[in-house]
């Protein structure tokens, strides 16, 4: 186990340090001098521009400045915001709640259509359960979710009045109007996952019920009810917890046109309005905390494989 | 038991069938992603033919027809500035196919070549490349995407290659994996007993197998990158206005939303209907093309 975890992390720290690198890099291909566009009406000035230059430390070689942010950034510190001269680390603990909570919503929704559809058709193989089954999982991934959320305004908020169409209450405030707020945008953001989620669970599941040990149940005479589910089921679900997981960070992916829609002030809006201000320090602290979330998910992925699957604990 | 059937001598079909004919025809006998391909085909047909298929000049305002309804004079209705809804979006067709194409030759251009290095140098090369592949997959698509866009500035052009660059780490992978696994077979080991260097290696022997899931791929890449481009380009970040793109009409639709619906369901529905073409040519193709993946 300690071993395995050695490997695993001699395997993240490089990939960290190229993505940091990576993230740095970003920088280098902005047209144009950053020190302009910061010094906004003084951008004539050269004392402003070379004083700007020397805060920012622009004036130093390219390592050089990769190492001073590389070290603030592994204390925490990622940097100033260009336009709210807030620090971008402060701005994303900000955001990161409200995205979460409707990451999470979405992810539980997914989870609620996508698992039980996968394990009905794979069931109910080539009969017409499978067909819907399979349709709803192709719908949901082909589905641009911008163009479902807007739809969903059109039919809930315009049509029908049932949902407010933008906006967002924090869970803390008032708990009803804040799931109000975010039911939609978590439906949206759920239905790519969901398709994902049902296609995997179909997979294992086939997997599953074509083992020597759901026949020898079989064979035993136990009903086919504890044969799916509680034989076939509990080993399928080993390998949908591990993806169902990496699916969970691509949930932050998705929140970003999701939160433009539904004007949700989240970490995806974050990211919009910074690139809208040309703030690319807040560029690219999201990004790299994306990554993180993203770096860190997989190895939970992993940590749950190994707790849910006692044939790797040995290993 | 039954018996042993005799071993078949002469009752091979005298007709050879290759293996891309067989694939072909397993293809062919999958009915959706037969109505997928023709879906696609129709998209690209819009797309070349969109000067003799519009019924007006996509770009020209009418200041006596803002916001019509959709109509017999104009198919899919008027926007906000009186332009036709229809000829936009099939104007549209061409920045997003141009987008699933080009930007996923290019992934392709860049991703196949690097991952067939890592899978066949292997050592530090291999490590190196392998690490750079996983920082970038570490970054959502999307997230990466818009992260390069915004530093490249907006531009269609500028979307395609942040499209580009991001889709090109699944290409590393998927081809260094497969060249991993060509060469621990027996016609790779013989080819290199013979003194083939290890680019005619690569381009001879391990290419034109891998050449099946790559085509996958590519066309479930294709999907997500029109995706990508009309998501860009709905944050203002791909084909500026006032050429006409799907994710840009969607923008500006949102903002009619009750008075104009029409405005915001055309390119989306047809966003949705080409990236659910492609992805069931992709799902046709990984079973036609696969002859271990599940018989439906």
């Amino acid at each position: 186990m300690l071993r395995w975890l050695a490997r695993r992390f001699a395997q993240i720290i490089p990939t960290l340090i190229v993505l940091s690198m990576l993230i740095f890099g970003l920088q280098q291909l902005m047209p144009g001098d950053p020190a302009m566009i910061l010094a906004g009406e003084e951008r004539g000035d050269p004392v402003v521009l070379a004083q700007i230059r020397a805060e920012l430390r622009l004036d130093r070689s390219l390592p050089e400045q990769y190492l001073h942010w590389i070290g603030n950034v592994l204390v925490g510190d990622f940097g100033f915001s260009w336009r709210i001269r807030e620090p971008v680390a402060n701005l994303i603990l900000q955001k990161l709640p409200v995205t979460f909570q409707l990451s999470a919503m979405a992810f539980i929704i997914a989870v609620l259509i996508g698992v039980p559809a996968g394990i009905l058709s794979a069931t109910h193989r080539d009969t017409p359960t499978d067909w819907v089954a399979n349709g709803i999982a192709l719908f949901g991934i082909s589905m641009p979710n911008f163009w479902l959320g807007i739809m969903m305004i059109l039919l809930f908020s315009v049509e029908l009045g049932w949902l407010p169409p933008s906006g967002y209450v924090p869970i803390t405030e008032d708990f009803w109007q804040s799931i109000a707020t975010t039911i939609m945008p978590a439906f949206v953001l759920g239905t790519g996952v969901a398709g994902v989620l049902m296609r995997h669970t179909r997979a294992a599941m086939l997997g599953a019920l074509a083992q020597d040990y759901v026949r020898t149940a079989r064979a035993k005479g136990v009903a086919e009810r504890v044969v799916v589910w509680k034989h076939a089921l509990r080993n399928a679900l080993i390998p949908v917890v591990t993806l169902g997981t990496i699916e969970f960070g691509r949930l932050l992916a998705g929140a970003v046109l999701t939160e433009q829609i539904f004007t949700i002030p989240g970490f995806g809006k974050l990211i919009v309005d910074a690139v809208f201000n040309r703030d690319y320090p807040v560029v690219q602290g999201v990004v790299l905390a994306t990554a993180l979330i993203f770096v860190g998910l997989s190895l939970v992925a992993d940590l749950l494989y190994m707790a849910v699957n006692p044939r790797m604990r040995q290993a | 038991m039954n018996a042993i059937p005799p071993e078949p001598l002469a009752t091979a079909p005298a007709v050879r069938q290759s293996p891309m004919r067989l694939a072909l025809r397993r293809f062919l006998r999958h009915r959706l992603a037969v109505a997928g391909l023709v879906i696609v085909v129709l998209f690209v047909l819009g797309a070349a033919l969109a000067p003799l298929i519009a019924t007006a000049d996509p770009n020209a305002t009418s200041w006596s027809a803002i916001r019509r309804e959709p109509s017999a004079t104009y198919f899919f209705g008027t926007d906000e500035n009186g332009r036709d809804v229809f000829s936009r979006v099939i104007w549209g067709a061409r920045a997003s196919l141009a987008a699933g194409f080009l930007s996923v030759a290019v992934a392709l251009f860049i991703g196949v070549p690097i991952g067939l290095l890592a899978g066949l140098a292997g050592g530090w090369v291999d490590a190196l490349i392998s690490r750079i592949a996983d920082a970038m997959l570490s970054v959502p698509f999307l997230i990466l995407a818009i992260a390069l866009a915004a530093f490249l500035g907006p531009a269609l052009e500028n979307a395609m290659i942040a499209i580009a660059i991001s889709a090109s780490p699944v290409f590393v992978r998927l081809s260094r994996g497969m060249a991993l696994e060509a060469n621990a077979t027996d016609w790779v080991e013989a080819a290199r007993a013979l003194g083939n260097p290890p680019w005619r290696l690569g381009l001879l022997h391990v290419l034109p197998n891998i050449i099946p899931p790559l085509l996958v791929q590519a066309t479930l890449s294709i999907a997500e990158a029109i995706i990508a481009e009309a998501s860009l380009s709905f944050l203002g970040l791909g084909q500026q206005p006032p050429a006409p793109s799907w994710g840009s009409m969607l923008n500006s639709a949102q903002r009619f939303l009750t008075q104009a619906p029409w405005l915001a369901i055309f390119p989306g529905l047809a966003i949705f209907l080409v990236v659910l073409a492609f992805n069931l040519v992709g799902d046709g193709l990984r079973d036609a093309l696969d002859p271990r993946s599940e018989k439906r």
